[in-house]
């Protein structure tokens, strides 16, 4: 999440190179249709190779294991034939290759192993636990867009103002500061000294009780569930628990967005389109808040998609120290056991949700952009 | 103070030699870097790191490991405790002093090899096109595909906890952007006179890579290390956080603000300590960082 640069470096090569490349087609209309096309199937051949890639990234992880998978399953004094009959059901006798292609076969249907610790199959545990994952990174991203948009905004309008230092040296600290560090000094302070916000989990016990008895599971995220069975107590503490998680991936998410809002604007307003609004007379907020905003807003929803997508990453941390009971929390568990089904099941989860989350921001980038359609 | 005969020599209109031009624009940088207060206090907060962890066994008041179960969860500005002691009795501040070094081991090995192999790829991939290009660069896409922690996660999950598999782990997921940015500076050499000239003369493939377009994208790459290692302090601390990275009783900051996790409520010093040194030290490399992209890339002023 602290990836800077992040808007040029984890975006997903568009084959934007291969499409744009041949200008002055003889039929223009067939011709705009062929490329995007084309561009789409590179872009679908791009994804699948990527998460063939990632496959085979974590697949080559569980070979170099220390850890023998047939002596886990079997224990120490097993006979050699025991052994032998284990390695073969396991497939492990196989050639690397193929062994692979099972890999990458069984992961396409979703079968990642059976978890050691919890004894379901991996693909379950993500399912249940992925949605405390999603509610927490959603309202973290919303806060973050919130905040962080404005902030670059004004910014951008007074460049070396006192504003645009303030905004600049909060961010530098979001992207100094561990962030199970200011976690725990958060709960530290709002929780301990303060009593404003609920402590650890998704909702204190007793509310917990009533949330398993009365309410439906119809998403998996409390906030959603009770307010569609009007549960408006148990609500209201969901709320007081998620608060502070939140906020603090809430600020990571700031620094980056209010970071790239800045830079974005910058360009936007030395434009000659904004000169000819200021000159006809146009209002300064209406320049700054409609014209400009509205162009930055296609490589701003990138940003987005992408801080998104990081917070995934930063919830494992945040999710530790607030024993959020979600996909970081459970990552954490089953390092700390030795449970590689599900440490690498769900590092293949979250790497296909990094994945995805880039496509579908650049896809949305061609939609809105009128210029990256033609 | 740089005397003003010094001076002149530096800011000569008509370098006599390379080496007065070279030192005269590198004297122009430093100025321009002195000009910016906030890159000047990431200088000094890197350096006061490097100090710190040099002089560890000669400033630090109690030996970092020593335990006095006696004198246990003392609060800061105790007698003989600046920062008080945590639950086995030992000095807060010996250990942060011992712990810098923990922390620039790491820092200074990531900075060394990670760079270098991104270097290798990204020179290698520019220069040559074609297939190599493209194995190369979809090989760097898989890797940032993955979000970094949760990829030196799974590394160290397979290599065993410890630091050394840290560093490792780290150095493994961080390359990719380094063979990025080398390779965009290798394009834009790659076709120039200077290097139809150098093959002209003879040079091998190899020569030209590693004489001729590496030392062009050494301070793209050198401006990137600077703002990557808050990154690796981060990630070398969430590690040690998790109990993956440092072992105790080793005074890993990470593993220190772990350790007082249980203490949080009623001792807050012990956790928030080494917080505040993790993140003093990450905020000083990302201040110098971007005071170094100021001086060496104008281009990229401002942004």
């Amino acid at each position: 999440m602290r990836d800077r640069d992040a808007l040029t470096d984890t975006a997903l090569p568009g084959p934007a190179g291969a499409a744009g490349a041949d200008s002055a087609p003889p039929r223009p209309l067939a011709g705009a249709v062929l490329r995007r096309l084309r561009s789409l199937v590179g872009l679908v051949v791009t994804l699948a190779a990527t998460l063939v890639g990632l496959l085979a990234v974590t697949f080559l992880i569980g070979r170099v294991v220390p850890i023998d998978p047939v002596l886990a399953i079997l224990g120490e004094r097993a006979s050699a034939e025991q052994y032998a009959a284990a390695r073969e059901a396991l497939g492990l006798d196989r050639p690397l290759i193929e062994q692979f292609a099972i890999y990458v076969r069984d992961a396409a249907t979703g079968n990642f192993g059976t978890s050691l610790l919890t004894a379901n199959p991996v693909i379950d545990d993500v399912r249940r636990v992925f949605p405390a994952t999603l509610e927490l990174a959603t309202i973290a991203t919303i806060l973050g867009v919130l905040l962080g948009v404005p902030a670059g905004v004004l910014a951008a309008t007074r460049p070396g103002s006192i504003t645009d230092q303030i905004v600049r040296v909060v961010g530098l600290m979001g992207y100094s500061m561990p962030v199970f560090w200011l976690g725990m000094m958060g709960l530290l302070l709002f929780y301990g000294m303060l009593g404003w916000v609920g402590g650890p989990g998704r909702l204190d016990a007793v509310h917990e009780m009533m949330y398993e008895f009365e309410v439906p599971a119809r998403t998996g995220m409390i906030l959603i569930d009770t307010a569609l069975a009007g549960e408006w107590e148990i609500f209201r503490n969901a709320l007081s628990h998620i608060v502070m998680p939140a906020g603090v991936l809430a600020y990571y998410s700031m620094a980056y967005i209010s970071r790239m809002t800045r830079s974005f604007m910058i360009e936007q307003l030395g434009q000659e389109y904004v000169t000819t609004a200021r000159v006809k007379g146009m209002p300064e907020w209406r320049v700054v808040w409609v014209h400009a905003l509205g162009n930055v807003m296609v490589p701003l929803i990138t940003v987005i998609a992408l801080s998104y997508a990081n917070l995934l990453e930063g919830s494992v941390l945040t999710e530790t120290v607030f024993a959020w009971p979600g996909l970081g929390l459970y990552i954490t568990n089953a390092l700390l056991s030795a449970d590689m089904a599900a440490v690498m099941g769900s590092t293949i989860v979250v790497g296909a949700a990094f994945i995805l989350l880039n496509l579908a921001s650049d896809l949305l980038y061609r939609l809105i952009d009128p210029r990256a359609r033609a | 103070m740089i005397p003003a005969a010094a001076r002149a020599w530096l800011l000569s209109e008509e370098p006599a030699s390379p080496l007065q031009a070279r030192l005269g624009v590198a004297y122009l940088g430093w100025l321009r870097f002195l000009r910016n207060p906030l890159a000047v206090a990431g200088l000094i907060i890197v350096l006061a790191l490097v100090a710190v962890a040099a002089l560890a066994p000669w400033i630090a008041p109690h030996d970092p490991l020593a335990q006095d179960l006696a004198n246990r969860l003392r609060p800061p500005l105790s007698p003989g405790h600046l920062l008080g002691t945590d639950e086995f009795g030992r000095d807060i501040l010996s250990r942060l002093i011992h712990g810098a070094r923990v922390t620039l081991q790491i820092v200074a090995l990531v900075a060394l090899t990670a760079p270098l192999f991104g270097l290798l790829v990204g020179t290698v991939s520019g220069y040559f096109g074609g297939w190599t290009d493209t194995v190369l660069m979809r090989l760097t896409d898989i890797f940032l595909a993955f979000p970094r922690l949760i990829l030196a996660l799974a590394f160290v999950a397979a290599l065993g906890p410890g630091v050394e598999n840290a560093i490792l782990a780290i150095a493994l997921t961080a390359w990719p952007p380094y063979a990025r940015v080398a390779r965009a500076e290798t394009l834009t050499v790659r076709s120039a006179d200077y290097i139809a000239a150098i093959r002209l003369a003879g040079a091998g493939h190899g020569r030209i890579v590693l004489r001729h377009v590496a030392p062009m994208c050494v301070s793209s790459v050198i401006i990137r290390v600077t703002l990557d290692m808050a990154g690796v302090i981060l990630t070398a601390a969430g590690l040690g956080f998790l109990g993956l990275g440092a072992q105790p009783p080793l005074p890993e900051w990470g593993l220190m603000v772990s350790s007082g996790r249980k203490f949080l409520f009623d001792n807050w010093w012990i956790a928030t300590m080494p917080g505040l040194a993790i993140f003093i030290v990450s905020l000083g490399f990302n201040l110098l960082g971007d005071g170094l992209r100021d001086v060496l890339d104008p281009r990229g002023a401002g942004r």
